[in-house]
């Protein structure tokens, strides 16, 4: 008898002394996400903390974000699941969660609490939570203008103007798919922002919009990536560009572009977390997503690059940039100086009408 | 004849020949020539796998894809079953929504990732947009449906009251389906079930087939009327300088498509070196800058400069070849320098301007990188729309459709050069 104790003891401590060797074991992490200063913000505000609380882990960027619902599919299909945690669009995360491909999130569970205790799932900000999405930042695709392409006292102010070739001439370059085109075709139109997705799911609508995207369509040019947008208004080639709120900072804050952001009519989107099923290092991926979108991490992340943190909790640690020292809240997009006309983006729309759209756009575009 | 004659002349009793050992020379010979055929396929054998593990096969699964439809067979066997009876008018009656609601029942208690009504939600949008959102905003409310269903589906989302929904239902339920093959050649169901065209306003795929063979053929011209001076000058020089000059053909070539791509941005773009140039030695005005880029122009010069060696160096192998004492023999009979070119040293090319044609043709015609980068709206090719249903909208059955009609349309371009032309006359070197 107690020889069978003494032996079962034993390998009670073997095994524990194994695990506790393999909770050490070096776990290698390859985090997807949209290359460029976002994820040089993500290295420094979540990776490299994360990694000095954890020697063991090493984190492998890949920047394959844009086409990362293929990625994930082609990655689940083969039964080869090789990323372990991907920075995704909400519409991508609901398609790929339909589909099975990535895992469902019970918010409360696995993330952390608010300082003051509030939980997860009511400290993220109303409706940006995903079955299988965990939100992270609050960006907004912003107008941008080149003041040099117009005289001082008729600077463009408002989307109305981009659509106002007589009064503010030059070229435009806009994103080649539907997506922002047409919700600001419609917003310069005249329709009320709340309204926009209700018009745009009719023809009627649709055909509202392509037309006030026809008075202009001579002077665009289409960008496809998000670098080439800040691009072309550096090399004069175009006086209006659309484009992410956070390249634009970064071109004229820290690379010194002359041009000023228009926030009327900002199109306001989340950005975030999901985790692909059956990746191969879910345990230390549960700690770094624990880690990395606590109420401090997220508002880390603002220090370096002026997207809003996706927590109420995190607003007020927003503070200087890294580098620059300026003051980050007024860059925020949901700054209240900016925040006066908001389009919000509607993933559902997107979701159900995005195939359609897209051909009608495409056809457009060909025309 | 003679094999016969040695027959009947040997002697009767040695009909057959022995070798040294024994077995008849037949069998000796028939297991060397064995032997040399299996050493020969040892040989070739790993070649032959790579290219069908991952040229055929993958290819074969390509073009399974577009016909595959298993989402809707899968997800409502019973629905459909119960469809079978329905006459396409109208709404469908209780019985149907019944065994509707068995189904996405059932699939509620499927492990995740083996349910059936996310595929099935994404697979019914393309064929009838906001589909997708009935679908799963039902299954989300189906555990609380009590009957009759038909009432509480239609509650539940406004498509299950339109009798489209259910006739693509009906119509797609089967294994396979030619709905991408439709989708690909602007086409689409109508209310009787045939096949019309679609409203012009969605109208695309066809016509941009077309321009990616007229841009592809005004590529293969472009690099012809720039490659052939080119490979002529090289080929009648002294061969140290002409390898010295092949460099030059060289060097671009072995340059990232990037860099290249992005250095034609830079030159031709309206505030770039070239628009520049032309302003400041005032052959145009500021306000007057030439487009040269972001528009067919662009996709044609890039691409032009970017597939000029696969032009030039046919080419000029072929060229090379070419005694010169065939121009002079002409010329000393009295042809003038145009004539011998024309009727001497030109058709000795052909097979060249054969291989460097097909090659740059082909290359291009599914080309992408280039065209999204510097094509703006209308320097784009089909290969770009294929490209963003397989990346973004992740529709890989019409990708797949879209791609095999062009790898079609490729093998039928081939076989129409082969039968004017002669494909036996290509020369690569």
């Amino acid at each position: 008898m107690s020889s069978t104790t003494k032996l079962f003891g034993l390998s009670a401590a073997v095994s524990v002394l194994a695990l506790s060797a393999a909770a050490q074991d070096p776990v290698s992490l390859t985090i997807v996400s949209w290359g460029g200063a976002y994820t040089t913000s993500q290295q420094r505000a979540y990776h490299e903390p994360f990694m000095e609380a954890n020697p063991h882990v090493t984190i492998n960027n890949d920047d394959g974000s844009a086409n990362a619902l293929a990625g994930l599919r082609a990655q689940s299909q083969a039964g080869n699941v090789t990323w372990d945690l991907v920075d995704m669009l909400p519409s991508d995360a609901q398609l790929a969660c339909d589909e099975g491909i990535i895992m469902q999130i019970d918010h409360d569970e696995m993330l952390a609490a608010a300082p003051d205790g509030t939980p997860a799932s009511e400290d993220f900000l109303p409706g940006s939570l995903g079955e299988c999405f965990i939100p992270q930042i609050v960006y907004s695709t912003i107008l941008t203008v080149r003041p040099g392409a117009f005289p001082d006292d008729a600077q463009p102010e408002t989307i109305m103007d981009l659509f106002d070739v007589e009064n503010f001439p030059g070229r435009r370059a806009l994103q080649d798919r539907p997506g922002t085109n047409l919700e600001w075709a419609l917003y310069a139109d005249g329709v009320d922002p709340d309204d926009i997705y209700d018009v745009l799911s009719t023809p009627e609508g649709v055909d509202r919009a392509f037309a006030k995207l026809d008075t202009i369509k001579d002077h665009i040019i289409f960008w496809t990536e998000g670098a080439q947008a800040p691009q072309l208004l550096a090399d004069g080639e175009v006086a209006f560009a659309t484009g992410y709120n956070g390249r634009m900072f970064e071109a004229i804050e820290v690379e010194g572009m002359d041009a000023r952001i228009v926030y009327d009519g900002q199109i306001v989107e989340w950005d975030g977390w999901v985790v692909p099923a059956d990746g191969p290092n879910l345990d230390v991926v549960m700690d770094y997503l624990y880690f990395a979108t606590d109420t401090q991490r997220l508002a880390d992340q603002a220090k370096y690059i002026p997207y809003g943190p996706a927590r109420a909790s995190s607003a007020a640690l927003v503070g200087d940039h890294a580098d620059l020292g300026i003051d980050m809240n007024q860059h925020m997009p949901t700054a209240p100086e900016n925040y006066f006309a908001p389009i919000i983006l509607d993933n559902d729309f997107w979701v159900d009408y995005g195939d359609e759209l897209r051909e009608r756009f495409a056809n457009w575009m060909l025309q | 004849m003679s094999q016969a004659d040695a027959t009947q002349a040997a002697p009767p009793k040695r009909e057959k020949l022995f070798t040294a050992d024994g077995t008849p020379l037949r069998k000796a010979l028939e297991r060397a020539n064995r032997r040399r055929k299996l050493t020969a396929l040892a040989l070739v054998g790993p070649l032959l796998a790579f290219i069908l593990i991952f040229f055929a096969f993958p290819i074969a699964q390509m073009m399974w894809r577009s016909v595959d439809n298993p989402q809707i067979v899968n997800a409502l066997p019973r629905t459909l079953q119960a469809l079978d009876t329905w006459d396409g008018q109208g709404v469908p009656n209780e019985a149907v929504f019944a065994a509707l609601h068995a189904d996405m029942i059932e699939d509620l208690d499927r492990p995740r990732r083996e349910q059936t009504i996310g595929p099935l939600g994404i697979r019914l949008n393309y064929e009838l947009s906001a589909a997708r959102s009935a679908i799963s905003r039902t299954s989300r409310a189906v555990q609380n449906f009590d009957a009759p269903y038909s009432d509480a589906f239609m509650d539940a989302h406004r498509l299950w009251g339109q009798p489209e929904l259910w006739r693509i239902i009906k119509r797609e339920g089967r294994p396979l389906t030619l709905s991408y093959y439709i989708a690909a050649t602007d086409r689409e169901y109508d209310e009787a079930g045939n096949i019309v065209k679609r409203p012009e306003n969605r109208q695309i795929y066809v016509s941009l087939f077309g321009r990616t063979l007229a841009l592809s053929l005004a590529i293969t011209f472009m690099t012809f009327a720039l490659g052939f001076p080119i490979a002529y000058f090289l080929a009648n020089m002294p061969m140290r300088y002409a390898n010295l000059l092949m460099i030059a053909v060289l060097l671009p070539f072995w340059t990232s498509l990037l860099v290249r791509t992005s250095a034609w941005i830079v030159l031709l773009q309206q505030q770039g070196v070239i628009n520049e140039l032309l302003v400041n030695i005032g052959l145009i005005s500021d306000g007057n800058r030439i487009s040269m880029i972001y528009n067919q122009t662009g996709t044609i010069i890039a691409m032009t400069h970017i597939l000029l060696p696969f032009m030039v160096l046919p080419l000029y192998s072929v060229m090379r070849t070419i005694p010169v004492s065939y121009t002079r023999a002409a010329k000393s009979l009295g042809a003038t320098p145009w004539t011998a070119f024309r009727r001497v040293y030109f058709p000795q090319t052909l097979p060249g301007i054969g291989a460097g044609g097909v090659l740059v043709f082909i290359i291009s015609i599914g080309y992408y990188i280039t065209p999204a980068l510097v094509g703006g709206q209308s320097g784009r090719m089909i290969s770009n729309e294929i490209a963003r249903h397989i990346q973004q909208s992740l529709n890989w059955g019409l990708a797949a459709a879209l791609g095999t009609m062009l790898l079609v349309g490729v093998l039928v371009l081939y076989w129409l050069y082969n039968r004017l032309v002669g494909a036996d006359s290509l020369k690569f070197g």
